[in-house]
């Protein structure tokens, strides 16, 4: 039987105990470098105009060179996702390549290299959706970073930092978008970045400036009177999975309930 | 306490000190916390200059234009304005010194990736003008009959 | 090639940059922690709640999950693309990340076993060094033992019976610690998939209770197995040396001693697996019921493109047989055998409907992804990523295992 006294004693002794290896987390916590938020730079977003997007890749080749990730290697840091609806209600999704070539072929790409021919009278309804980084506010994919490889710079972008990465795969398991990959040659996590080399420079990325139809643009949202920034404050614009809470920062008009 | 039922715990500070001194070597000295905070800004500080740092290779028409005005000029006049010429003409890089002459795609596939006829409303693709690559003058370049600065004028005849 | 490339097929819309990432190594990794959490909680039965009848397999299992440990980590290690760059979870650990508490909860836990380790095998390292001291001209290798088990002393060369009873005390909270920081590495390990809100199969609280018991089932399954196959080889040595040496255990007296370990430990395997399928079928009739967005998708992956793997296999083979096996009056030694083999299977294939079921489908929820699991290495990747890379990771521990037992004897009755 054990006595009060003792129940005590342990209960406190097992307390200290577990109390040894969380102190240790007190140990590791780091000096804060830049503890106010600086909110005078800017913050990056983007805006896509599906309208406007033909489907002819330029983008995506374009970063592709400009962002050194191998051309015939099949992953890619934006790509293009072509929808056609048809009057059976079926929604018919494809992305060849990431629409690296545009999309050479009018039949819908549904793996195992087989195209899937659908008639033009079938069609209901056809568009293109690009898709890039989101560079979410509330970035999952750094959150579970388990080394600090991964992180959100003060302008918002997500960088990752390719020397300290240590290719756990755990930030492309962690977003729903689907835009993280490991990059063929240096063997870590590799996303879009706004081609920051390129926005902090003045410059648009290479994606926005491949475009010759204008569905592509990239502004700073704490400029009022930035264009991307009017259309956002202004119009009816949407953003993809909304319902996983990471608050995505680029924005589409003409979005359609089939886009995934 | 003379008691060697606290022995393993001296080694376990041991270990315990010896991962803290190899934190001191390993950790770059820039690595902490950033704008972001812990949760979104733990990181190397020194990597946001690192990616600011990768070399720019599409550098715009603007850039283009200071050697090549007529083409620009040209361009800018024609249907095909808003198209950046290093879409065709591929990435400046160091251009005029480096690559002296760029790689240009003239090839069929590059004009099909607009002008490949796909039937699709609520799309600007349905509002192109388009053909069917199968069946238009298979075999030939589209710059033979097609003038790509301005697709209003014929193309290479000369 | 792209990694992830070599052994993903995919089939209708997935997005451009998504393949099986997390492959069979990452399957290993929970199962592997799994054996290492589940071999301790069965030591500690004995250890802190007095469970008599455990004592003989209490401190198999003991040294068992101290052999696993590394193991654990091993898998892990393998799938990194940037292998070298691991110890970095311990330099800059970034805790909220799930993987980030690894360094921490598994250096913590490998501490506690270590030391637990120590104090019941002190008076063995004692004795072995004080009789290797009294050889006089100790050849390079007696020299190189004595070294060895001085150090391992720590210095501590007191074995009067005062000190091994607070030796035995020690262990007893030790082995209480134990107990929670054991759970809390193999709960992480499920929090790790439970946390991952992009994934709509592996995105449950549940994960991480569902985690804990399949481990203890599988740990004392493992232990119960193995403990099975060295008490046969046991008794095929007894049967030699009998003659020899007649103070060793007869042959009837290993057999009865056996069957009455395996019964009793079967009972808390069959406890420990009731609890580990109600939570799995809570699961699965909760997703059924609810019918969120991801249904769908989750439901033609759970109910059509993984049934065999996951009903036939899992819940069939690795679950409903051994539970009728087991309860079935009369346990035999071979029929033990059959049994806590099954439950291995139906634990391990838990772990891979959990791992890659998870990635069978694309996020986009409109198309599906397979796995082809490399057999033969062609490639670096292929290599540790493959089935080869598996079965390295399952054989290092038995490896290790031996290796322990020459320096710290488990069947040998030291107190």
């Amino acid at each position: 039987m054990i006595s009060r006294r003792s129940f005590c004693k342990k209960s406190l002794l097992i307390a200290g105990g577990l109390a040894i290896p969380l102190s240790c987390l007190e140990l590791f916590d780091p000096k804060r470098l830049l503890a106010e938020k600086d909110e005078k730079g800017p913050r990056w977003v983007f805006l896509v105009d599906t309208r406007k997007c033909v489907g002819c890749g330029f983008c995506v080749k374009g970063c592709k060179v400009e962002n050194e990730v191998p051309y015939d290697a099949n992953v890619t840091r934006t790509w293009v996702e072509r929808y056609v609806v048809t009057s059976d209600g079926k929604t018919h999704i494809d992305s060849p390549k990431g629409a690296r070539d545009g999309f050479p072929n009018k039949g819908i790409d549904i793996g195992h290299g087989k195209l899937e021919e659908i008639k033009d009278d079938d069609i209901e309804k056809a568009f293109f959706v690009p898709k890039l980084c989101n560079q979410c506010d509330n970035p999952p994919c750094v959150q579970v970073c388990p080394v600090g490889a991964t992180y959100q710079t003060a302008d918002g972008v997500v960088l990752v930092d390719r020397s300290w990465c240590i290719g756990c795969g755990y930030c492309i398991m962690g977003c729903p978008y689907g835009v993280r990959f490991f990059h063929p040659v240096f063997h870590v996590a590799e996303k879009c970045n706004f081609c920051y080399h390129r926005i902090t420079k003045g410059m648009q990325t290479a994606c926005v400036d491949s475009c010759a139809f204008g569905a592509r643009r990239v502004g700073n949202l704490r400029d009022p009177e930035d264009p991307v920034t009017r259309v956002i404050m202004t119009e009816r614009v949407n953003v993809l999975k909304e319902e996983y809470g990471t608050k995505p920062q680029v924005f589409y008009l003409g979005l359609s309930k089939e886009v995934k | 306490m003379k008691n060697h039922v606290w022995r393993p715990l001296f080694v376990v500070l041991a270990v315990i000190a010896l991962v803290l001194v190899a934190r001191k070597f390993l950790v770059p000295a820039d690595f902490g916390v950033g704008a972001r905070g812990y949760m979104y800004g733990w990181h190397r500080a020194g990597n946001e200059q690192q990616w600011k740092d990768v070399k720019v290779k599409y550098k715009t028409a603007a850039f283009c234009k200071d050697c090549h005005p007529d083409k620009y000029d040209e361009m800018k006049e024609s249907p095909h304005r808003n198209i950046n010429c290093e879409n065709c003409h591929g990435p400046a890089l160091n251009h005029p010194d480096d690559p002296r002459s760029l790689t240009i795609d003239r090839s069929r596939e590059l004009c099909a990736r607009c002008h490949t006829r796909l039937p699709y409303p609520n799309s600007g693709r349905g509002v192109m003008k388009g053909i069917d690559p199968k069946t238009h003058n298979v075999g030939l370049d589209c710059v033979t009959c097609h003038w790509p600065h301005d697709p209003r004028k014929e193309g290479h005849q000369k | 090639m792209v990694h992830g490339e070599a052994w993903t097929i995919k089939e209708f819309f997935t997005y451009p940059n998504e393949y099986i990432y997390w492959t069979i190594q990452i399957v290993m990794y929970p199962f592997m922690t799994g054996l290492v959490a589940g071999a301790f909680v069965l030591s500690s039965l004995y250890h802190v709640f007095g469970v008599k009848q455990l004592k003989g397999i209490a401190r198999f299992s003991l040294v068992f999950s101290f052999a696993l440990l590394p193991v654990a980590m091993l898998p892990l290690l393998m799938h990194l693309q940037q292998p070298l760059r691991g110890i970095e979870v311990m330099l800059t650990p970034h805790f909220t990340s799930a993987i980030a508490a690894f360094g921490i909860v598994f250096s913590t836990y490998g501490m506690i076993v270590a030391s637990e380790l120590w104090f019941v095998f002190r008076k063995h390292f004692v004795e072995t060094a004080l009789a290797l001291k009294a050889i006089d001209g100790r050849t390079a290798l007696q020299q190189g033992w004595y070294l060895l088990f001085s150090v391992l002393t720590l210095g501590a060369w007191d074995i009067s019976h005062e000190a091994l009873e607070a030796d035995e005390r020690a262990v007893k909270k030790l082995a209480g610690a134990g107990i929670p920081v054991a759970c809390f590495l193999h709960g992480y390990a499920g929090f790790i998939f439970g946390s991952v809100k992009a994934n709509a199969l592996w995105m449950t609280p549940l994960m991480p209770v569902i985690f804990i018991c399949s481990a203890v089932v599988s740990g004392i399954a493992l232990c119960i197995l193995t403990y099975i196959l060295t008490m046969e080889i046991r008794k095929q040595l007894a049967r030699r040396h009998r003659l020899a040496h007649p103070e060793l255990p007869s042959m009837d007296e290993l057999k009865s001693a056996e069957a009455h370990v395996v019964a009793m430990t079967s009972r808390y395997l069959l406890m420990f697996m009731v609890a580990a399928i109600t939570l799995e079928l809570l699961d699965l009739i909760f997703r059924g019921y609810t019918a969120v967005k991801s249904w769908d998708i989750l439901r033609s992956v759970i109910y059509e493109r993984d049934f065999v793997n996951i009903f036939v296999v899992q819940y069939g083979l690795g679950n409903l047989v051994p539970f009728v096996l087991f309860l079935i009056p009369g346990l035999t030694i071979r029929r033990a055998v059959v049994g806590t083999m099954l439950v291995l299977l139906g634990v391990f294939m838990m772990r891979w409907n959990v791992v890659i079921g998870g990635q069978a489908f694309s996020s986009s929820f409109s198309g599906f992804m397979h796995y082809v699991l490399p057999l033969w290495p062609d490639s670096m990747e292929t290599l540790k990523e493959g089935l080869v890379g598996a079965l390295i990771v399952a054989g290092v521990p038995f490896c290790f295992f031996y290796l322990l037992n020459k320096v710290m004897p488990v069947f040998k009755e030291t107190h």
